[in-house]
């Protein structure tokens, strides 16, 4: 169903940024409540200043069943009733609109900085010192209810976030999750670009998901300048993503092991982890894949050696890790710590607007590979993988599954390389566009969105990952649940703290 | 009880043969840069344009790489007309002092180990407490991966450790956001003296490609007094180890 006052276009799609319709606040604010109502998810919500200090508000939302996205905007001032009140999905993004513009959403329940930096324009004073994680903690009262502060730093070699636990006993009945920590200002420095640094930034916005989000980013360049990428260059970076998801899940699975005290699996996996990262570096000298993915194609070829020796190991590969996993699946002592831990019901997934590997192992029928396909996804589809159980075990079994369709699209790939160059040629950006490109990455959605000047530039850039949406499922996925469960719950989100704090 | 071991058998024996054997890296790996003066062309500046980060320098007609800089990507190489500039396959790129970091030529300086003192203290049992302050996740992923069985990095007494009162020092990743620079101050000051700062990574180590971005400090220089740098973006786990070995004095 098309959304009401929206243009409807495709992922990867520019669009003439005046063909975006303009509503008066009241108008836009009701179209988003409508469509989220009627089961669209909210991709982007974001405010971008239009010179002379006027500012816009746009909302990408995106249709699941018929892999359309629709976008509307209104001219804002300096506040607004907010979209949050009656459409949940919209809170995390209203309270970044408030922290970057100075903009009130009014009426919003939970109006809190979101990554802790000076406003972009307007509020408070730029040199007015700001604490991270000082802000008022939803408090619960009462005889023995007591409250556990864990982080920055944390106990491992992870990301630094703030958790704030309301415990009665070992019982947790509410955790509020402070981020902004890992904030760089990517977003902010992407403005007037691309320049030469630009690249760098979304190749290491979430390193572990750097051919995730590099993979969105040149979409969304390639939509304004119009750039044909080649058939061998997209079956490339198709190999890439899957690679780099297979190395993630591989490693969670291992992790989860670790945190229920199951060492084989944990031990295995960890090795088995690397072996994936490595087959990357076969393609492009980095086991992250920096320099792989580049404007217009990719930056590395593959010889049919190469080929040949990608699938040898990604057949062993799969040997490895399916004996790794069966074993989780056939110990009960792992089955009991996974199975009925971090619950997170199907209607609160929808309400959130969660993404990714929460939301499919909730039920939640969506994966941008299948729901808005773009490059070599359009002509090989991966199949969605979903489990109904939306607790520690679901999200674990959701990646294994991944883990095997991943391989089988590999193999694939590999069987039918087509020949041909891996760049074509540069062309410049088209002026005044808006462009929003999808990419199912490991975790879940990326979205990038952008709108060039009159001179092609980036005149703004939002980049939402995946962990945008999820750590607020995390924080539901504790309630009720013991205090300590919460690292096996982290775990199986395995959330971005960069991606989130760009 | 028989699956876990079947499973044991068929997973096989995996550490790495480093340090005693020579590191399996990848065919394409990007290490140390190398420049050939005499191909370097006089009033040519095309590499230090490529560069994202300022890691180049023509000054006075001679060339420098600041490794502490390079996000090895290769662009300048990719710019080079006359192909002066290549990337070996060199892992060897840790260093004691920020000039260390600075390549002229063809002359390779690896990381000194620290002094007998230190060395009795660190040498055989090295505690590290790790502080992601901005890191991207790849830095600290490919150190985490030193404590799978691949690397065994207990098998030289290094270990991480969960809290910065049993460690020896800090290996400190990414650019230091202004919001994590007081988490770090108050983690260094809680580990007992004398500390290590091990500072990993092209951010950690001037900001890499967030440098003078105004939200973040630039890497620890200036914060932390830093004993061994690990440049990379993200260095390789074989790089991080070698730089860790070699502060120790455990290479032979």
């Amino acid at each position: 169903m098309p959304v009401s006052n929206a243009i409807s276009f495709y992922n990867g799609q520019a669009i003439d940024t005046k063909q975006v319709p303009v509503l008066d606040v009241g108008t836009f604010r009701s179209s988003v409540i409508d469509a989220a109502a009627s089961g669209m998810r909210i991709a982007a919500l974001f405010a971008a200043p239009l010179g002379n200090s006027r500012l816009r508000l746009f909302a990408v939302l995106a249709d699941d069943s018929a892999g359309t996205l629709g976008v509307l905007s209104a001219d804002v001032g300096e506040r607004y009733p907010s979209v949050a009140v009656d459409c949940t999905q919209a809170h995390w993004f209203e309270r970044e609109i408030a922290e970057q513009w100075s903009i009130v959403p009014e009426g919003h329940p939970w109006l809190k900085p979101v990554r802790f930096h000076p406003p972009y324009r307007g509020g408070r004073r730029q040199d007015e010192p700001i604490t991270p994680s000082v802000m008022d903690f939803f408090k619960v009262a009462g005889e023995q209810v007591h409250e556990v502060a864990v982080g920055p730093v944390h106990a491992g070699i992870i990301e630094p976030g703030h958790f704030r636990f309301q415990c009665h006993g070992e019982q947790v009945l509410n955790l509020e999750i402070s981020l902004g920590y890992q904030h760089r200002g990517v977003e902010r420095a992407s403005v007037g670009g691309p320049n030469k640094r630009t690249v760098h930034y979304v190749q290491t916005l979430a390193g572990d998901t750097t051919v995730g989000h590099t993979t969105a980013y040149c979409q969304l360049i390639e939509s304004f300048s119009g750039r044909n990428v080649t058939p061998r260059a997209q079956v490339l970076r198709a190999i890439a993503l899957e690679l780099e998801r297979l190395a993630n899940h591989t490693g969670d699975l291992g992790a989860l092991a670790g945190d229920v005290g199951y060492l084989p699996t944990s031990s295995f996996c960890g090795r088995i982890r690397g072996d994936f990262l490595n087959m990357t570096a076969l393609i492009c000298g980095n086991r992250f894949g920096r320099g792989l993915i580049v404007p217009g194609g990719v930056g590395f070829d593959v010889t049919d050696r190469h080929c040949e020796s990608l699938a040898e190991r990604i057949a062993q590969g799969l040997k490895d890790v399916t004996v790794a996993a069966n074993l989780l699946w056939s110990t009960p002592s792992v089955l009991s710590r996974f199975e009925d831990t971090g619950r997170v019901p199907i209607q609160t997934c929808r309400e959130l607007g969660l993404v990714g590997v929460p939301a499919r192992a909730s039920g939640v029928e969506m994966d941008c590979r299948f729901n808005f396909p773009t490059g070599m996804y359009r002509f090989a589809q991966v199949p969605v993988s979903t489990w109904n159980t939306g607790d520690v075990f679901g999200r674990a079994y959701v990646r294994w599954l991944e883990i095997q369709r991943s391989v089988a699209f590999i193999r694939d790939q590999l069987a039918s390389m087509p020949d041909g160059p891996i760049t074509t040629q540069a062309k410049p950006l088209s002026p005044n566009r808006f462009s929003v490109s999808l990419v199912e990455g490991w975790r879940g959605e990326i979205c990038h969105v952008a709108l060039t000047g009159p001179d092609g530039g980036l005149m703004h850039h939002k980049i939402v990952d995946p962990s945008f949406h999820n750590w607020m499922g995390l924080a539901m996925a504790l309630r009720d649940q013991q205090i300590s469960d919460f690292p096996l719950c982290n775990k199986s989100f395995n959330l971005s703290y960069c991606g989130h704090d760009l | 009880m028989i699956k876990p071991l079947w499973a044991r058998l068929q997973q096989g024996h995996r550490t790495v043969a480093f340090p005693k054997g020579e590191p399996v890296l990848p065919e394409r790996f990007r290490g140390r840069p190398q420049v050939e003066l005499s191909k370097c062309l006089a009033d040519c500046t095309r590499c230090a344009d490529a560069c994202p980060t300022e890691a180049m320098r023509k000054a006075d007609g001679a060339l420098t790489i600041d490794l502490g800089r390079c996000l090895f990507c290769g662009a300048c190489a990719e710019a080079c007309p006359t192909e002066a500039i290549e990337f070996t396959r060199d892992y060897r790129l840790a260093g004691r002092s920020r000039d260390d970091l600075v390549v002229h030529d063809r002359a390779v300086k690896l990381a000194e180990a620290l002094d007998q003192k230190a060395r009795r203290l660190f040498g055989r049992s090295l505690k590290l407490r790790q502080v992601c302050a901005g890191g991207c996740n790849a830095c600290e992923a490919d150190t985490n991966v030193l404590t799978t069985v691949v690397f065994d990095l207990g098998r030289f007494g290094i270990q991480f450790v969960a809290s910065p009162r049993h460690a020896d020092g800090l290996f400190v990743t990414g650019p230091v956001p202004a919001n994590m620079k007081l988490a770090l101050e108050k983690t260094y000051a809680a580990v007992p003296d004398p500390k290590l700062v091990i500072a990993t990574g092209a951010c950690a180590i001037s900001g890499g490609c967030y440098r003078d971005h105004p939200e973040v400090c630039n890497g620890v220089e200036g914060i932390l007094p830093v004993d061994l740098y690990i440049p990379g973006c993200p260095p390789h786990p074989i790089t991080i180890l070698d730089g860790l070995l070699r502060l120790l004095d455990r290479l032979g």
